[in-house]
């Protein structure tokens, strides 16, 4: 059964300052952003290295907090979250894919994409059929006894979005997710996300200045100097000009409602 | 668990540098288990041989009586009562008359203390039924430290000169009838056992004694004119000793332990500074900053297990075999006066075993948790980003 994607404001950002203290001044990394995301939405945050997006990705993932102004993700305000609450909200809503993966080496891949669910307590049954599920997204259900360092790049950034998926966040936030990449793998992670996104309705919002990303993106925001230059959204049928690459997923079906618990 | 699990995998990832923490950790466990078990079945030993062979279940003194006072046997002396007389005809307590002497062994002059016991009392180990003997004038019983001392044989007779009750000098011989073999110096050594009667007709003190050894198995009595002295007392000087060698010991497992406690700070310093974006991770997947925290002092905790494992490979044989042979002390060991056998055999109680394992997990712990609260203060956009703060 596939989500169907509402309009509703997952993310609403007003006024967003950010500031660092560097010495006795600070440096002004976002001034006064104002921007609203919707459930579903397939966004990137564009520019150019120090143009603010890192830092806007963070707020939005509660990993840090506002200056000034609000942002409000899954009706919280991020900026009164305690510690404890962020963590929560992290856990069980926002799903991160990073640049350099972040993959626990000494786990394999199956414990690094069952890691998050072990924070929710769950059940082992239940969590053994979410994890095996993710991987299938990702075409890596036959190497979850593999360590990451058996896996090539590709390999590692699915499994960082199947580590992502796997407690079905209503939010993932992707930071340079392609960098690290070649073409082709960039390419197939992309597909996978887009399609996990058009299937499940999660929002998906990357950072990047890769162009590669950008041909998939349905809403470009451009940041420059910490203020966002453009707000464009785009009809594009990217996912479907490039094919997969050899040895890409096997289009295994993406699960149903039923087969996940929303925490 | 979960943390655990972590951990595990973590420090197995480490290598020989994990292996090196927990061996030196499992040696200084292994030292401690050791020392302590060592002092333990010393203290064993000696508590248990002094009561059987020197003073039972207590003793009873004479009010005058000081025992590191030679002076004061000269007035600590009374006759039993009829209660006491009755206890002693049935067993329940044996009565010592003890006086100052001197010997003269191969022209020599040594000073010695006569303590006269009756031949046959079955309360004490001490072998005297050689005391009954009639063939010789005045049987004596000595220890092999004295008769080694003096260089006397059985059969040998030694002169010896003491004072009565009146002050006035007196001399006999004496005829070692047996040297007895005990691990107790203070039976031993510069003492001169001789048959209660005779003593008491030596000096001139029919019916009395100096103090009467208890039952082990007696409750104490009130007997009028004698204080009741119960054995924590008698062994108190050995127990203030045993105290000292404990804190003594403690400082060289303690030295040990402080080296692979620093080793594991040094480690947990080190792996929170190389693994920030690992720490920004965890928070970035829903980990608050106590979860992480926690995992770090379990990972840092988890040495003390390998540690543990370590040391049940090589130190329980070890200990074991230790615990069985014992370690052979030397002839002179008990020139202190200590109550020491010519072995001694460690004794590990579950009590100090589980409370080593205590100490070396908890201190590991507590080493594991104070570098981790540097966590507390790293945000989680410079964790990943893999600086420090």
């Amino acid at each position: 059964m596939k989500r169907t994607m509402e309009n509703q404001k997952l993310i609403d950002i007003r006024n967003l300052v950010k500031r660092f203290p560097i010495g006795d001044g600070s440096f002004t990394a976002l001034r006064g952003i104002t921007l609203a995301f919707a459930e579903g939405e397939f966004a990137g945050l564009v520019g150019p290295s120090g143009s603010g997006k890192t830092t806007l990705l963070n707020i939005i993932g509660s990993l840090d907090t506002p200056s000034e102004g609000s942002v409000t993700v899954l009706g919280r305000e991020v900026t009164h979250l305690s510690h404890r609450e962020a963590a929560a909200l992290r856990n069980h809503h926002i799903g991160f894919i990073f640049q350099t993966y972040n993959l626990l080496p000494v786990f394999t891949v199956y414990d690094n994409v069952e890691f998050p669910l072990l924070l929710q307590k769950g059940g082992a049954a239940g969590r053994k059929k979410a994890v095996m599920k993710a991987l299938e997204w990702v075409g890596l259900a036959d190497k979850a006894q593999s360590r990451p360092a058996q896996l090539s790049g590709g390999e590692c950034q699915r499994v960082s979005i199947a580590r992502a998926m796997v407690k079905r966040p209503q939010l993932v936030l992707a930071d340079e997710p392609s960098a690290n990449l070649d073409a082709d793998n960039s390419h197939h992670i992309l597909r996978t996300m887009k399609r996990l996104n058009r299937e499940l309705g999660t929002t998906f919002i990357f950072a990047t200045h890769d162009e590669k990303v950008m041909h998939y993106l349905d809403r470009i925001i451009g940041l420059e100097d910490g203020r966002v230059a453009r707000d464009e959204r785009i009809e594009n049928t990217t996912e479907d000009d490039h094919p997969p690459a050899s040895g890409e997923i096997g289009g295994s079906e993406l699960p149903g409602e039923e087969d996940f618990a929303r925490p | 668990m979960l943390a655990l699990k972590l951990a595990i995998r973590n420090l197995l990832g480490a290598g020989l540098r994990t292996w090196l923490t927990a061996g030196v950790l499992s040696i200084a466990f292994v030292v401690m288990v050791f020392y302590q078990g060592l002092l333990d079945g010393w203290n064993l030993h000696a508590r248990s041989t002094t009561r059987e062979w020197e003073i039972g279940g207590g003793q009873y003194w004479h009010p005058a009586y000081d025992r590191f006072d030679p002076f004061s046997l000269q007035e600590a002396h009374a006759p039993l009562s009829p209660q006491a007389l009755e206890l002693a005809a049935a067993g329940r307590i044996v009565p010592e008359l003890i006086t100052q002497a001197t010997a003269y062994p191969d022209g020599r002059m040594v000073n010695l203390l006569i303590r006269g016991i009756p031949p046959g009392q079955q309360l004490l180990s001490l072998p005297t039924a050689a005391l009954a003997a009639d063939s010789v004038g005045i049987p004596a019983l000595i220890g092999r430290r004295m008769a080694a001392s003096l260089r006397l044989q059985p059969g040998d007779a030694l002169l010896l000169r003491w004072r009565d009750r009146s002050g006035v000098f007196d001399a006999r011989e004496v005829t070692i009838v047996g040297i007895f073999r005990a691990d107790v110096p203070s039976i031993d050594q510069g003492q001169i056992w001789l048959p209660l009667a005779t003593v008491q007709e030596m000096t001139g003190m029919a019916g009395e004694a100096t103090l009467l050894v208890s039952a082990p198995d007696q409750a104490p009595l009130p007997l009028a004119g004698w204080v009741f002295k119960d054995t924590d007392f008698l062994l108190k000087e050995f127990t203030e000793v045993i105290h000292s060698k404990k804190a003594g010991s403690s400082i060289i497992y303690g030295t040990m332990l402080a080296i692979a406690l620093l080793a594991i700070f040094d480690t947990q310093v080190l792996s929170i500074f190389r693994r920030r974006r690992e720490i920004g991770t965890y928070m970035a997947l829903g980990m608050t900053r106590g979860q992480v925290i926690g995992l770090f002092t379990v990972e840092g905790a988890a040495h003390s297990l390998f540690a543990l494992l370590l040391a049940s490979i090589y130190g329980l044989p070890l200990l074991h075999w230790l615990g069985t042979h014992g370690i052979s002390m030397p002839e002179v060991a008990d020139a202190t006066g200590m109550t020491i056998g010519d072995k001694m055999l460690p004794v590990y109680s579950a009590g100090m075993v589980l409370f080593s394992v205590a100490v070396v997990i908890l201190s590991t712990a507590i080493v594991s948790y104070l570098p981790a609260r540097r966590i507390a203060r790293l945000k989680p956009t410079e964790a990943l980003r893999g600086r420090a703060q």
